[in-house]
């Protein structure tokens, strides 16, 4: 009779031990998981690092003329650039102007810059004072004879230009086919929508480059309907920016040929 | 004898592998995991060009790629997949090609729903995105039928974009969100219009023997008047408090159906979007491997998810502000 509650202690006992192994495993496991990841994102840290440093010395390499094919630059394929930049770092207005004046040296004619919380559309007036012969693109629009060779012109763009300018020409749509009394129902194309982008002062043409600086590579809610077919290129942070990656940049946009889905 | 051995070693092979990769993810999810993973399709051309293959060769072996990276994301815990499979600019190409296309396409659709397939194991419910009308008949048949039938999955969710561009996308929102309002406001103004017709049998009734019946016209087109009056009071009142809101065109989107995308990989080093999810890519990590579509592979994804994790604390922050 006493062997049975000896037996049961032990089969308790076993199954306490049993318990605390799978409890030190699972913990085990879980540290080599931890670490497993930690390497990864060590592995991915030094990648960056890397070419960090090899597109620094390329672009001090392209700023100092030594790499030949940067030398000139075929504008024509860039009728409209854009650039996107992060809300906090556009507060360093100093910073968006020197890039500004780098566009305007290398000749680029219509730039649109937009960052997601209009923080550039307030210092417009500060970065316009700054640049020479810079216009803003609404009012350069009306045919201008006096328009000389480093003329710029500039747009400024915000969130509010994007998805909220989409449902304001959906509203104009709607007054003008719905409201009306018209009883034959028109069927909305791609051509009403721009005409009513227009109509509400949102119909800026679509860029053929768009240039990131920020952290990621997002284009943080740049209008939708005009970067069908832009290419989004990623800089890197404002604050790192170089005159070589930008001549880079521009000139690997001319290199690129576009099939628009055929 | 020697097949058997094969045949064992490479099982051997197929497990150990499958337990690497499903250590890995282990690994990787003790970061965020994306919920949403869009990706753009292409280089199937470029690769059978590269290996002197025919060019349906291409769009076979992508098929092929497609079904091995749906199986890794929905592993790793990925929700929702986004695949482009079919733009309305691709019908300007040569009408063989896109018969060739369609045809494949409604052969693998018809593949899907048959046993023992990733739809199945994965639980996987597909929705076929894009203006379905503009497709062959057939291909919009075999659609639907894929969707009726993985309707009550609930697991994980593949939405294929074929005649899709965003532009398409936003102006049928746009389309959608008018006829809804209209509906909405015609409810109302026959309430209204009922009315007026009841005072007009009222002043009919009034005016007996048809004596005066130029001077019932004249109330009648009295009542009209005032009517027209209403009607455009009404109209310049809504003009000014807008009927149509953000909410109202997010609502009436295709992609609907799930949240917006937390990374997009487009194959073959391309870095534009090319009309895919302009909407919805606000925040979202754009990512362009220069590996054609048919050699993407596991460490694409893994590289790619490596550096959604890195950019996460970021791109959350962007969401909260926007």
């Amino acid at each position: 009779m006493p062997q049975e509650p000896k037996k049961e202690n032990r089969i308790m006992d076993l199954e306490n031990e049993m318990q605390k192994v799978v409890l030190w495993i699972t913990q085990i496991g879980n540290l080599v998981l931890l670490l497993l990841w930690h390497i990864l994102h060590l592995i991915l840290s030094l990648w960056y690092f890397a070419v960090c440093i090899a597109h620094s010395l390329e672009s001090s390499l392209i700023s100092g003329g030594i790499l030949k094919r940067y030398k000139s630059l075929n504008l024509g394929k860039v009728q409209y650039f854009a650039i996107v930049v992060d809300s906090e770092e556009a507060h360093q207005t100093s910073k968006v102007i020197e890039l500004l004046q780098w566009l305007a040296a290398i000749g680029m004619k219509n730039v649109c810059i937009y960052d997601s919380e209009g923080v550039l559309k307030k210092s417009k007036e500060a970065i316009l004072e700054r640049l020479n012969n810079a216009k803003l693109f609404e009012e350069a629009t009306k045919n201008d004879p006096l328009l000389d060779k480093n003329h710029i012109t500039l747009e400024f763009a915000s969130f509010s230009d994007g998805k909220e300018a989409l449902a304001k020409a959906a509203n104009l749509l709607f007054v003008k086919y719905y409201l009306s009394g018209d009883q034959e129902q028109t069927i909305f194309t791609e051509s009403h929508m721009d005409e009513a982008l227009r109509a509400i002062g949102s119909g800026g043409p679509d860029p053929d480059l768009l240039l990131i600086y920020g952290p990621a590579r997002c284009h943080l809610g740049f209008p939708a309907w005009r970067i069908r077919y832009t290419e989004i290129v990623h800089m890197g942070p404002l604050k790192s920016m170089k005159y070589g990656s930008l001549i880079k940049a521009i000139h690997k946009f001319t290199t690129i040929r576009q099939n628009y889905g055929k | 004898m020697s097949n058997e051995s094969e045949g064992t070693v490479s099982k051997i092979f197929g497990s150990l592998s499958s337990t690497m990769r499903k250590l890995l993810f282990c690994s990787l999810s003790v970061g965020p995991i994306p919920n949403h993973i869009a990706f753009i399709m292409d280089g199937n051309r470029r690769y059978a060009k590269k290996r002197n293959l025919k060019e349906g060769i291409g769009h076979k072996a992508g098929f092929l790629t497609l079904m091995s990276l749906l199986k890794y994301c929905y592993e790793l815990g990925v929700k929702y997949v986004t695949v482009y499979a079919f733009s309305i600019d691709n019908f300007k190409r040569r009408p063989a090609e896109v018969q060739y296309v369609m045809d494949l396409m409604q052969e693998k659709i018809e593949g899907l729903l048959k046993e023992e397939t990733i739809v199945n194991q994965y639980g996987v419910r597909v929705c076929f995105i894009g203006n379905l009308k503009l497709l062959h008949e057939s291909v919009r048949v075999a659609a639907e039928k894929a969707m009726r039938a993985t309707a009550n999955n609930t697991k994980t969710v593949l939405l294929i974009c074929v005649a899709y561009t965003s532009t398409d996308e936003i102006v049928h929102a746009v389309q959608e969100s008018c006829e809804h309002k209209d509906e909405f406001k015609a409810n109302g103004m026959m309430n209204n219009g009922e009315k007026e017709h009841k005072d007009e049998f009222k002043a009919n009734g009034l005016i007996n023997g048809h004596k005066d019946e130029f001077k019932a016209n004249g109330l009648i087109n009295g009542h009209k008047d005032e009517f027209k009056a209403n009607g455009l009071i009404n109209g310049e009142k809504q003009q000014e408090d807008h009927v149509i809101k953000l909410v109202d065109l997010e609502k009436h989107m295709y992609m609907a159906v799930a949240p917006d995308p937390d990374i997009l990989i487009r194959s073959s080093g391309e870095t534009r979007l090319s009309n895919f999810l302009l909407w919805q890519t606000t925040v979202c990590e754009l990512f362009s491997p220069s590996a054609l579509w048919p050699e993407l592979g596991l460490w694409h994804l893994v590289w790619a998810v490596l550096n959604f994790q890195r950019n996460y604390p970021y791109l959350e922050k962007k969401k909260k502000q926007l």
